[in-house]
């Protein structure tokens, strides 16, 4: 089969996480919990918890985004990837310590009534209270604490379940080799993405469009996931082309990279196709119950941002990444991922923003320090995983072609 | 992945022994140099019929106005636009087979592309007379338009997105058929090379001069390339701008915004229907066996299965935020459409779109032609159904009950149906007799890496993993092309 490479590469080299990139990254986590804490102790509680949700639904949607990733590469019977498929699974592998994270800010936000008191509330749903909301109440069957809970528990944990269960099969092919784990990958692979796929947009039904719960869109899940997938594939990028340049990874070249560059570039343009077919349907039928949340996002405090939003993460990657040599080059596409890693925490905000602390938002010490906060966690735990095993799985099918990868 | 490290592992795209770049020219272009056999006239002949049926309705709706079709003052669209949305939707599949399978490298389209193109192109042509016939004065058609006109300041409205949709279309034909046509010209050389007296002089005009030369090549590599690029937001831009026609909306059932994307997997799922339909018994009659191997009917089928369930996410969705909205005209709206009078189109759509897809789970009947063929038809039936319950469940029981009416059609909107049926077999009969049904230049490219043979001198010569050539050789059960028995002693 073609040429040995393992003479020009060391494939049982591991990444070795030490130096700099630990020290930053857990500095950054405390950077973070400091200012969270400033946060609580400066009575800012709502806008802290609005932050966290922020972030931990952020970081849960890049590891999630990983798993799928992964997944997606079996049963596509892709080949190019082969080479890079250790990073997702590194993401992958961050997914269940990232659910717990999500989970645990939910609940403490329900319980401490700064998140989703819209539909959590006293006297809501009680037709003699003062406070009585009908619409709240139609919802009450399947907006309610403990329902609300444990589809979060579930879903989180059955993603967890299958992101390992595929880690687990890689590792096993490359201890005993042969194709027995590729073809299990194959079918837990198809099985995960059916699970994600018909409860994706009920996990962001959830998560975030029930923090304003009178509002509804159809087309939220689908724009959940789309932010999801391009800033993981932003995420992925950048771990790649990181290792590349510490000395790792020798057999990536060019090619992958484009090849990645192409998912951004297209997915950035799929992001804004739903963004903007759920935007424009609003704004053009007028319906009152619906309009309401691109009204309050057209009020001064918010307009400058909601533009921003769509230059960012549409504009800039249409231009940057149109040409064949942009999507190759390192640079050029390491300043588009970082860029649209701030650009998607930008469309989240607009997501958890208006509907929670809204008038009253804020940008400074609370929302800088949470996002480094979180970076750091997430930079600290992938690269943790990431240097237990080897970078590439040597026992994978379609290895030799990842290798000899050139488009 | 075509290269010279391709996995021993991935089937092979053509099977076949003695497989030459001479004998896939021979093997494509038999059903174009011969004469035309039985089976295909007898086709053609019920095929034309159907088109003649398309003539008389249509000819009767433009004499007699659309009265002719049973609209009523409440349902004021009905089949007409559920059949223009079903044949638009067909036609999605060649464009997206051409377009994102070639940016996304899979060599497997190459046997299946010139078909679904074709198929495509056919499809909105059938597409076309709809809207042409709905204008009851088709004399002014091109009042759609944006042109300048006598009648003062009078433009079309540029708001509407039903002239969104005629610069959709449009430009979605021409550069479909564009793109169809700059595959076709190696192919129609070849034929042009091979043919003397008039037909050389036809399919050398048609062949606009093509000489094989390397430069030619290269600018006809450049220009797919490019054309692929400018089709793949067309694919998703037409449906997504019949989506618009309702969705724009205040009627409950049509404004929602999950549309444009759910309406685009839809199409595609109907278009893949189609091509399943048609290259299934296309491979039978023409002997195609070994260039639509079983490795692409699964491929098919598996797309059917992963658009269907998008679609079914689509329906649940609705479904649950219908509820979830808590604004009461949604809510009866869905809830007419699943225990309403038209329950059993509601059912008849869920059951042949979301649940009848499920069964290509298994792997027997996902590799089972009879199964395969059966199913695409029942795809492209719930596909119809789907269309039918969006616009006549929504509408029939309108704001006021008073009004509330049904939907009965007239021999005309049913004969405008199946004729528009009729024509598209004919031209795609047509297409059969006079064009390659396969790219052959296309095919040739993978004669060397993805061929059984050429998998099988690999095997032979020992050059690969024992593991992985059992896997590759088990992998070939389910071609009915391949002879399991030259394994046995390899």
């Amino acid at each position: 089969m073609g040429t040995n490479h393992t003479t020009k590469h060391n494939f049982a080299q591991q990444f070795e996480f030490s130096g700099k990139v630990k020290t930053w990254s857990v500095l950054a986590v405390l950077l973070g919990a400091g200012a969270v804490a400033y946060g609580f102790y400066s009575g800012h509680a709502e806008r802290t918890f609005a932050n966290l949700l922020l972030m931990a639904y952020y970081f849960t949607c890049v590891c999630a985004a990983g798993a799928f990733f992964v997944a997606l590469q079996y049963v596509a019977q892709a080949g190019w990837s082969a080479g890079l498929v250790r990073i997702p699974q590194a993401f992958a592998k961050v997914l269940p310590i990232a659910s717990l994270v999500l989970i645990g800010i939910v609940a403490a936000g329900l319980y401490s009534h700064n998140l989703y008191h819209h539909w959590h509330a006293d006297g809501l749903t009680d037709p003699n209270s003062p406070h009585y909301d009908p619409i709240i109440a139609g919802k009450a069957v399947y907006l309610n604490v403990p329902f609300f809970l444990t589809r979060l528990v579930v879903f989180l944990g059955i993603y967890s379940f299958f992101a390992l269960a595929l880690t687990k099969l890689s590792n096993r092919e490359d201890l005993e080799g042969g194709l027995n784990s590729y073809k299990k990958s194959i079918g837990y692979s198809a099985v995960f993405l059916v699970i994600f796929g018909f409860t994706t947009p009920i996990w962001a039904f959830d998560t975030i469009m029930s923090l304003e719960a009178h509002w509804f869109s159809t087309m939220f899940g689908w724009y959940n996931f789309a932010a999801m997938w391009v800033s993981g594939l932003c995420a992925i990028t950048l771990t790649v082309i990181f290792l590349k340049r510490s000395g790792y990874l020798t057999w990536i070249n060019d090619s992958h990279l484009h090849d990645l560059g192409k998912f951004i570039f297209a997915f950035s343009i799929f992001w804004t196709y739903v963004w903007f077919a759920q935007f424009l349907l609003i704004y053009y039928a007028n319906i009152p119950e619906e309009t309401v949340y691109f009204y309050k996002r057209w009020e001064p405090e918010f307009k400058p941002w909601f533009w921003l939003n769509i230059v960012m993460n549409f504009v800039s990657p249409l231009l940057i990444l149109m040409t064949r040599d942009a999507k190759r080059k390192e640079s050029v596409l390491i300043f588009v991922s970082i860029f649209l890693l701030c650009g998607h925490w930008l469309d989240y905000y607009m997501m958890v923003m208006p509907g929670t602390v809204g008038a009253e938002r804020g940008f400074g010490i609370i929302e800088v320090g949470t996002a480094i906060g979180f970076a750091g966690l997430f930079v600290f735990l992938m690269l943790t995983s990431l240097s237990k095993k080897p970078l590439v799985p040597v026992n994978h099918p379609f290895l030799e072609e990842s290798l000899n990868h050139h488009i | 992945m075509s290269s010279h490290h391709e996995s021993i592992i991935r089937e092979p795209l053509i099977t076949g022994e003695n497989i030459t770049y001479a004998k896939v020219t021979e093997d494509v272009l038999v059903p174009v140099e011969n004469k035309a056999n039985k089976a295909w006239w007898i086709g053609f002949t019920i095929a034309a019929l159907g088109a003649l049926m398309w003539v008389v309705a249509v000819s009767y709706t433009f004499w007699n106005g659309i009265g002719a079709w049973g609209l009523n003052k409440t349902v004021g669209w009905a089949w007409d636009i559920t059949g223009f949305v079903w044949w638009v939707g067909i036609g999605h599949a060649g464009t997206l087979i051409s377009a994102v399978l070639l940016l996304f490298r899979q060599n497997w389209r190459n046997s299946i592309n010139r078909s679904a193109e074709a198929m495509t192109i056919f499809a909105v042509i059938c597409a076309a007379t709809y809207v042409i016939s709905h204008m009851g004065r088709p004399w002014l058609a091109y009042w759609p338009l944006p042109l300048p006109n006598q009648f003062g300041s009078l433009w079309v409205n540029f708001n509407s997105p039903l002239v969104w949709d005629v610069f959709a279309i449009s430009t979605y034909f021409s550069v479909s058929l564009v793109f169809w046509y700059t595959g076709l010209l190696p192919d129609i050389a070849t034929i042009r090379d091979r043919a003397t007296g008039l037909r050389r002089k036809i399919y050398s005009i048609l062949s606009f001069g093509w000489n094989g030369s390397v430069k030619t090549w290269q600018r006809f590599e450049a220009v797919s390339l490019i054309l692929a690029g400018v089709s793949t937001p067309l694919v998703l831009s037409v449906h997504t701008i019949v989506s618009f026609d309702f969705a724009t909306s205040v009627i409950p059932g049509w404004h929602t915004t999950i549309f444009p994307p759910y309406f685009v997997a839809g199409a595609i799922f109907s278009g893949f229907a189609m091509v399943q339909t048609l290259l299934l018994i296309a491979r039978k009659v023409m002997n195609f066996e070994n260039y639509i191997t079983m490795f692409h009917i699964e491929s098919m089928n598996k797309i059917i299965i992963v658009t269907g369930s998008i679609v079914g996410v689509a329906y649940l969705t609705e479904l649950f935020i219908a509820w979830y909205s808590g604004a009461e005209y949604e809510q009866y709206a869905f809830l007419n459409r699943v225990s309403g009078p038209y329950w059993w189109a509601y059912w008849s759509m869920m059951t042949c779109n979301v649940i009848s897809p499920q069964l290509f789970w298994f792997k027997k009947i996902r590799t089972s032609i009879a199964a395969s063929w059966i199913l695409s038809i029942v795809v492209n039936i719930g596909m119809w159904f789907e269309r039918f319950v969006i616009i006549v469940t929504s509408l029939h029981r309108d704001y006021l009950p008073s009004s509330w009416a049904m939907f009965y059609p007239t021999w005309v909107d049913v004969a405008v149906f199946v004729g528009s049926i009729g024509l598209f077999f004919t031209l795609f009969l047509l297409f059969l007799r006079f064009l390659p049904a396969i790219a052959m230049a296309e095919v040739k490219l993978l004669v060397k890496t993805s061929s059984e043979q050429s998998k099988k001198a690999l095997i032979k010569g020992g050059k690969v993993d024992k593991e992985h050539a059992k896997f590759y050789v088990e992998s070939l059960d389910k071609y009915d092309s391949v002879n399991q028995a030259d394994y046995a002693k390899i």
